[in-house]
């Protein structure tokens, strides 16, 4: 069995995310061959095969020329998966390869039971057992759920590849910074964040003197900042920042996956919460069942005696 | 300008699922079903779209499924669509991605849409693979994961949200299917008048048997809910004795109460 791992690279860097790939080829017990549209200044730590194109002169993320080379990869190696992260990239490219090839595709894959995958399904709440019908199939793996061991300094066998640059269909014409970060969250010892669970903005008051009463920060779910109830700069989560704080209060927060990815590697997590099956409490160290703008005044109150 | 707006009806998320007799997919009976978050800014941008061009634009809105789908529909009517197609799928959980995307290209492949806009995926199952694999099916350009959308004749730029906040700016022409994440808008709530004129507005059924050739590609071989890794202490009861506790566990296993 092998697995070709399709890396992730932006503005001169390989991303991190890319190791999961390899963390997930060895759960499935695959061959491993990488194909990197990068640079030669910074490879992976791999002792194996990478391709390597150039990205000076592919360019940042491009559909149709990116799809090219991973077709013309799997021409060469022949693997039974082609394996993305499930992020901007992965999940733009990979559904493209799927059609090229023909090949099922399964998305956002986060375990690996007898050859089969696990997917999340409704929020989180449920999982999904699924299996490719086609003898090649194109795989996302969730970020930061298979983990990896710090590698080890290793060379990979570079083979080079290059590709006849023609008119892609969709033009980059650059990237956009994240906004400045007016609070750096990721230095707070207490983050103190607010989800749709707390019904409105004028609630988002109380939310923050609990969070004064701890000498922590405000921090706030994607949805409720772009309903405009908290500044996005204290946005937690893979689309703002990541955080892992000495505590961490979750409150009216379901635990959306992308929440879930800029929090779960916080010393203590509470989260408060009256949905007890709410995907939070699977990273939580306490559940808190109740009314999050009944409890959330009750706790202020005794912390600040 | 003819656009097309691919729509899935899902389940309130805050429900409490139950795995159905199949074992395949959740248990329908008793769960209020509305349009999928991420195809309600689809419609919204493509009704801004039929807004900037004065009008001159036809707004086509579909979803495949049961006939519960057609309240769906009519929200998208409601806040602007022109015309509802219904697929009629009785099973539609039991169709994978690739089948799903390939009724909507044999649906849309005579029809020359302009744009085709869609959700970045569906809140039950989120593959995020429909409206890419229809685009590539369509031989359409295709752009996901949009938080930013400018139209100029036909050429649109547009902004995708990448990670930590990052976003790429990609400019493209039509015909082309773009794929819409929370953030690039936000829909407006049908009023009641118009509410009141979609009910006139035209529905279109077609029987999914005419649309569907494919077999699909994946199985699914079963759904349950996850294993509870029993990490978390549960608290619940009197509010007041609950704060308590909680202090108490904080002072226990953190450094932050002093």
């Amino acid at each position: 069995m092998k697995a070709l791992l399709v890396c992730e690279y932006q503005q001169g860097k390989l991303l991190e995310s890319t190791y999961e790939l390899l963390a997930f080829a060895d759960r499935l017990g695959a061959e491993k061959v990488m194909l990197l549209i990068g640079s030669e200044a910074d490879l992976p730590n791999f002792d194996g095969k990478v391709y390597l194109a150039d990205a000076g002169k592919v360019g940042e993320y491009n559909p149709d020329l990116h799809k090219r080379l991973v077709l013309d990869t799997v021409q060469k190696e022949h693997p039974d998966y082609i394996v993305f992260v499930h992020s901007s990239f992965g999940w733009d490219l990979a559904p493209r390869l799927a059609v090229a090839l023909k090949a099922a595709q399964i998305s956002e894959i986060v375990g690996v039971k007898d050859g089969k995958f696990e997917v999340p399904s409704c929020n989180a709440k449920m999982r999904r057992l699924l299996a490719p019908k086609t003898a090649l199939a194109v795989l996302t793996i969730q970020a930061g759920a298979f983990n990896y061991q710090a590698q080890a300094h290793a060379t990979p066998q570079l083979e080079r590849v290059d590709l006849a640059v023609s008119t892609p269909r969709v033009e980059f014409l650059g990237y956009e910074a994240a906004d400045k970060k007016a609070v750096d969250l990721a230095k707070a010892e207490v983050i103190i964040s607010a989800g749709r669970g707390i019904g409105k903005k004028e609630n988002v008051e109380t939310i923050a003197a609990l969070a004064r009463a701890l000498g922590g920060e405000l921090g706030a779910t994607r949805p409720v900042v772009d309903a405009g109830w908290v500044e996005h700069t204290r946005q937690v989560g893979s689309s703002g920042q990541i955080v892992a704080p000495k505590l961490y209060v979750a409150c009216g927060i379901s635990g959306a996956i992308q929440h879930i990815a800029g929090m779960k590697k916080s010393d203590f997590i509470v989260a408060i919460n009256k949905d007890k099956d709410a995907p939070i409490g699977e990273v939580a160290n306490v559940l808190v069942v109740a009314d999050v703008m009944q409890f959330v005044p009750a706790l202020t109150a005794r912390l600040k005696k | 300008m003819k656009m097309l707006v691919c729509i899935k009806q899902v389940p309130d998320m805050e429900s409490r699922f139950r795995v159905n007799s199949e074992g395949v997919w959740f248990e329908e009976q008793d769960l209020a079903f509305r349009m999928n978050e991420y195809d309600e800014f689809a419609v919204e941008q493509a009704i801004r779209v039929k807004e900037q061009l004065g009008g001159a634009a036809d707004i086509t809105v579909l979803s495949i499924g049961p006939d519960r789908v057609v309240e769906a529909i009519k929200k998208g009517l409601a806040m602007g669509g022109d015309r509802g197609v219904q697929i009629k799928d009785d099973h539609p959980y039991q169709k994978d991605p690739w089948q799903v995307a390939s009724v909507i290209a044999a649906f849309a492949r005579d029809k020359n849409f302009d744009l085709v806009f869609t959700g970045l995926q569906s809140q039950d199952r989120g593959s995020a693979q429909v409206g890419v694999i229809l685009a590539e099916l369509l031989g359409y350009a295709c752009v996901t994961t949009l938080v930013g959308f400018e139209l100029n004749g036909e050429v649109v730029t547009a902004r995708r949200e990448l990670e930590a906040g990052i976003r790429g700016i990609v400019r493209f022409k039509l015909p082309a299917v773009v794929t819409c994440q929370l953030g690039l808008n936000i829909p407006r709530y049908p009023t009641l008048p118009n509410i009141m004129k979609a009910r006139q507005k035209e529905l279109l059924v077609f029987p999914i048997t005419g649309f569907l050739s494919d077999e699909s590609l994946t199985t699914t071989e079963r759904m349950y809910p996850p294993e509870k890794k029993g990490r978390a202490f549960v608290l619940e009861g009197d509010i007041n004795e609950t704060a308590d506790k909680l202090v108490a566990i904080l002072k226990e296993k953190t450094t932050v109460l002093r």
